[in-house]
C-alpha cells in the first residue's frame, strides 16, 4: 500500500498524537512508514502539520504537493492552507469549527471559518464535521484528535483496520483515559461510516 | 528488534549501540530529543546530563574522551557557536575515546536565529563531519562517526538537519546496550595540555591526516554515484531525498550524493565527474559542496559548468522542498517534473497564525506588569532566547531586541550607558543559567543602571520542558539541590532582588515601579510555573450581565483564550487555565476567577 496522509491544525490541538497512532498502526500492519512533525516554536498556537507516508514509494519525509490521499484538517483555514498537498482525487476530512488566532481577535475581522468551508467544497471531495458538537459529550475538544481518526477509519479512506488503530490508541494514552478515548474513536467511526463525502 | 523512532531517537539509539559512556548537551530545537530519548531507554552505567550550556557540555565530554570513554554531545547549530571555544582547541589536542558532536542545522530557519552551516564549522576546525539524509542513515552514521573518531583520535561532527531530526522511521536496533570498557585517564602533559608548540606540531599532523581521511571517505558507503550521462546532480542531506522524489530511479542523469562534506572525498568526486559536462548542486544552507567541486574542477582543469547557489540557480536562503527541487531540476533537465496539484491561487485570505504565548502563560502577565508600570516612560526592553521572545507580538510588544542566548542582560547595559531610557532585560530561568550570570557580574562591576527581569517558570519550556539547575532534578533521575536564582543574584552583589508572582498584577507592577526608582542593578524574579507543567486552576468565565463588551481584555493582553463570538467577548474553556490576569484588567469586574461549568 502506498498512501500519504497529511494532518494539519493549530499547535495544541493534538495532531502529533494522531500522526503517531496512524504511523504505529501502519507499522503494525507491516507497512514501511515514514512521518514528520512540526516541533518547536510553531507549536505555540502556530500552524502545524504532520506528514504520514505509508509505503516504499516515499523518499522525502514531507509529502509533496498533489500527493496526499487524505487530508485530516483540525481547522478550516488550515485545511485551505494545506489543500495543495492533496491529490485531485484525494479526500479532505475537515473540522468546520474555527480556531481564531490572537491576530484575528485583535483586528476583529469576524473570521469564523465559514468562507474556508465554502472554498474547500468547491475544490475537492470532503467530509465536514464540527468538533464542538461532536466533542460536547466528552467535555473537551481535546478528544477530537482521536475522533477524527475514527472518522477517517469509518469513511473507508484510510486503509487501516479500526481494531488495529484502537490497539495503538490504547497503547499511547494514559490508562485512566483509555476508556474515554476508545469511546471517542468509536464515536468517530460511526460518524465516518454514516457521513458520505461530498 | 524494530523501533519506530524520531531521527533524534535514531541518533540516541545509534550512540547507545556504539557503547557510549557519557552524553551531555544543551536543549535546542531541532536537537533536544536525543538526550531525552536516551533517558527513556535503560542506560545503566552511562552518565547523562543537560549541561548548563553547550561549552560546558563539550568540555565535560572532552575529559571523558581523554579517558578513553565514548562521549556524545548534542546541541543545535547556534549552540556550536557557544561550544566553538573548546572545539577549536580540542580539534588540535584530539581525543582517545570516541567523541561525536551532534550539531543540528535548521534550514529555513524554522526555530533558529541563523541559517549557519555546521559543515563550514567542520572545515574551520579541520574535523570530519557526517551528513545523514534520513533517520536510518543518522543511526548508522553515529556508529561510523565514533569509529572514525577513535581511529583518527579526533572529535567528529554529525550534522543532521531539522527534517532528519524530526522525521520518524523504523530502524533495526539491538535488544540491549552496554557501555564501552575503557582504560581511564593516562597523564601526559605533552598530549593533553595545549601549548603553542603542540598546536604547531598537531596542525601539520592534522592536515596530513585529513588527506588520508578524505581518501578513506572516498570509499564510504554513503558517498554514492548512480546513473550516467553528461549531466550530474550533486546533493546531500535531506535534499537527496527531495531529488529522489523528483527523479525516481531515472538512470539517464548522474546522481551524486555526498555524505561527508569534510574532509571532502576528492577521489570519489573526481571519479563521479568523469565524462560529466554539467553539474547542478542542490544543497541546503551554504554552497559548501559547490565550492569543493569548483576547487576540484580548477585543480584538475575539468571542462564543466557548475550550477548552484553561486550562480543564482539555487536560492541561498530557506530550506529545500520537493516542489522547489522539481522546479530547479525541471529547468536543468528540460523536463516537466512538477506534479499536478489543486489550484489554490484563488484561496480566501488566510488568518495569520504566528506563534504566541500560550493562554495562561505567566510570561504574558510579567510583560504586562512591566508595560503598565512603565506607561508613559521611556524604556527599552531587551529580550532573549526562549518562549518569552514571543512577548514581541502585539498587543504586548515588549521585546525591542533579541540577539542570542544571554545577550539581553548585557545589551540592556549598553543601552543604559548610552541612553537615558529605563533599561530592562528579560531572561528565562534556563537561559539565566546558560549564559546570563556572567552578564549580571558585568553589570554590577561596570555599574550599569538596569532592571533584570528573570522570568522563572521552573523549566526550559520552548524546547520541551527539560530540567535545569533551578529545577532540583537532573537527567540521572536524581533530586538535587536547587540552584537559587535570588541567591545567585545576591551573591553576585545585586542589591535589590525581589521575587513576585506575575499573576498578581498589582504586586508585580508595584515591584517594577519601585525598581525603576532605584539606582544600579535591580532584579525582579517573576516566579510562576509554565502552564504545561502544572494543572489548570478553575477556569475564568465572563458575567455577560456585567460585561460592557469594551474588549479591553483582548486589546491589552492578547490571550488566545479570549475570543469574540458573534461580536461578544467569550472565554475558550479549552484553552483557559484560570490564570486570572484578564479578571484583573476588566474595568467592570465582569470576569470571574471561577467558571460556572
Amino acid at each position: 500500500m502506498n498512501k500519504d496522509i497529511l494532518i494539519c491544525g493549530v499547535g495544541g490541538q493534538g495532531t502529533v498524537l494522531a500522526s503517531k497512532v496512524l504511523a504505529a498502526a501502519a507499522a503494525a500492519a507491516g507497512e514501511v512508514i515514514h512521518s514528520a512533525e512540526t516541533i518547536g516554536m510553531a507549536q505555540r498556537g502556530g500552524s502545524v502539520t504532520s506528514h504520514v507516508r505509508i509505503g516504499e514509494a516515499a523518499h522525502s519525509p514531507l509529502i509533496p504537493f498533489g500527493s496526499a490521499d487524505l487530508l485530516l484538517a483540525f481547522e478550516p483555514a488550515e485545511a485551505v492552507r494545506n489543500l495543495r498537498y492533496l491529490k485531485s482525487t484525494g479526500v479532505a476530512i475537515v473540522n468546520v469549527s474555527a480556531t481564531k488566532p490572537v491576530t484575528e481577535s485583535l483586528k476583529d475581522t469576524g473570521y469564523d471559518g465559514s468562507n474556508m468551508v465554502e472554498y474547500i467544497k468547491k475544490k475537492c471531495e470532503c467530509i465536514f464535521v464540527n468538533s464542538d458538537e461532536i466533542c460536547k459529550p466528552f467535555g473537551s475538544s481535546r478528544f477530537f484528535n482521536i475522533i477524527i481518526l475514527g472518522i477517517a477509519a469509518g469513511s473507508g479512506k484510510l486503509g487501516l483496520s479500526p481494531d488495529n488503530l484502537l490497539q495503538q490508541i490504547e497503547k499511547r494514552v494514559p490508562k485512566a483515559y483509555a476508556d474515554i478515548n476508545k469511546k471517542a474513536f468509536l464515536t468517530g467511526l460511526e460518524i465516518g461510516r454514516t457521513s458520505g463525502s461530498r | 528488534m524494530k523501533e519506530y523512532v524520531l531521527g533524534n531517537g535514531a541518533i540516541a539509539l545509534g550512540a547507545l549501540s556504539s557503547g557510549v559512556n557519557l552524553v551531555a548537551g544543551y536543549p535546542g530545537t531541532p536537537s533536544s530529543e536525543i538526550i531525552e530519548t536516551i533517558s527513556k531507554y535503560p542506560h545503566d552505567g552511562i552518565h547523562l546530563e543537560w549541561s548548563v550550556n553547550e561549552k560546558a557540555a563539550l568540555e565535560v565530554a572532552a575529559a571523558a574522551a581523554y579517558s578513553g570513554a565514548r562521549a556524545l554531545v548534542t546541541m543545535k547549530q547556534v549552540g556550536l557557536n557557544v561550544a566553538s571555544d573548546p572545539l577549536m582547541s580540542l580539534a588540535y589536542v584530539g581525543v582517545k575515546g570516541g567523541l561525536v558532536i551532534v550539531s543540528a542545522d535548521d534550514p529555513g530557519p524554522i526555530s533558529s536565529q541563523t541559517e549557519q552551516d555546521t559543515r563550514r564549522f567542520a572545515d574551520f576546525c579541520r574535523i570530519p563531519v557526517f551528513d545523514p539524509s534520513t533517520p536510518e542513515e543518522a543511526y548508522a552514521m553515529v556508529k561510523d562517526a565514533f569509529e572514525y573518531s577513535e581511529k583518527y583520535n579526533t572529535p567528529v561532527l554529525l550534522r543532521p538537519t531539522t527534517r532528519v531530526c524530526h522525521a520518524y522511521a523504523s530502524i533495526e536496533v539491538p535488544d540491549s546496550y552496554s557501555p564501552k570498557e575503557y582504560e581511564g585517564f593516562v597523564k601526559d602533559s605533552h598530549k593533553w595540555v595545549i601549548f603553542p608548540r603542540l598546536s604547531y606540531m598537531n596542525h601539520g599532523m592534522i592536515e596530513e591526516r585529513n588527506v588520508k581521511i578524505g581518501q578513506e571517505l572516498s570509499k564510504y558507503r554513503f558517498n554514492i554515484a548512480t546513473g550516467s550521462g553528461t549531466k550530474a546532480i550533486v546533493t546531500s542531506g535531506v535534499s537527496y531525498a527531495y531529488v529522489k522524489e523528483c527523479i525516481g530511479d531515472r538512470q539517464d542523469v548522474r546522481l551524486i550524493r555526498v555524505a561527508t562534506a569534510f574532509p571532502f572525498p576528492d577521489d570519489f568526486m573526481t571519479d563521479a565527474l568523469d565524462k560529466v559536462s554539467d553539474v547542478l548542486c542542490i544543497e541546503e544552507l551554504s554552497p559548501y559542496i559547490e565550492e569543493q567541486i569548483l576547487k576540484i574542477a580548477g585543480r584538475n582543469k575539468l571542462d564543466i559548468n557548475v550550477y548552484g547557489k553561486l550562480d543564482g540557480t539555487v536560492p541561498h536562503n530557506g530550506e529545500m522542498s520537493t516542489e522547489l527541487v522539481s522546479e530547479i531540476l525541471g529547468r536543468y533537465l528540460n523536463t516537466e517534473l512538477k506534479k499536478e496539484y489543486i489550484d489554490t491561487s484563488d484561496m480566501p485570505t488566510l488568518p495569520l497564525r504566528p506563534p504566541v504565548l500560550c493562554a495562561g502563560c505567566p510570561h504574558r502577565a510579567s510583560f504586562y506588569a512591566v508595560k503598565k508600570a512603565m506607561a508613559g516612560r521611556k524604556a527599552y526592553y531587551c529580550g532573549d532566547i526562549g518562549c518569552y521572545t514571543l512577548g514581541n507580538a502585539m498587543p504586548l510588544d515588549m521585546v525591542d531586541t533579541c540577539l542570542c542566548m544571554g545577550a539581553g542582560i548585557t545589551m540592556a547595559q549598553g543601552f543604559a550607558h548610552t541612553d537615558d531610557a529605563v533599561c530592562f532585560a528579560f531572561v528565562g530561568d534556563s537561559t539565566f543559567f546558560a549564559s546570563g550570570m556572567t552578564g549580571v557580574v558585568n553589570a554590577v562591576y561596570n555599574e550599569a543602571d538596569m532592571i533584570l527581569c528573570v522570568l522563572d517558570n521552573s523549566t526550559t519550556a520552548m524546547t520541551g520542558h527539560q530540567p535545569h539547575p533551578g529545577t532540583g532534578r537532573n537527567m540521572m533521575g536524581n533530586i538535587v539541590d536547587k540552584v537559587d536564582i535570588a541567591g545567585v543574584l545576591k551573591g553576585i552583589g545585586v542589591k535589590s532582588v525581589v521575587t513576585v508572582d506575575p499573576l498578581d498584577l498589582k504586586q508585580s507592577t508595584d515591584a517594577v515601579k519601585e525598581a525603576a526608582g532605584l539606582k544600579g542593578v535591580k532584579a525582579i524574579i517573576f516566579k510562576s510555573p509554565c502552564i504545561a507543567i502544572t494543572k489548570p486552576k478553575d477556569k475564568c468565565s465572563i458575567d455577560t450581565d456585567k460585561c460592557i463588551n469594551c474588549k479591553k481584555c483582548i486589546r491589552e493582553i492578547g490571550c488566545p483564550a479570549l475570543i469574540t463570538t458573534d461580536g461578544h467577548v467569550t472565554i475558550d474553556v479549552n484553552l483557559c487555565t484560570g490564570c486570572g490576569l484578564c479578571s484583573q484588567i476588566c474595568p467592570v469586574s465582569a470576569i470571574g476567577g471561577k467558571s460556572d461549568e
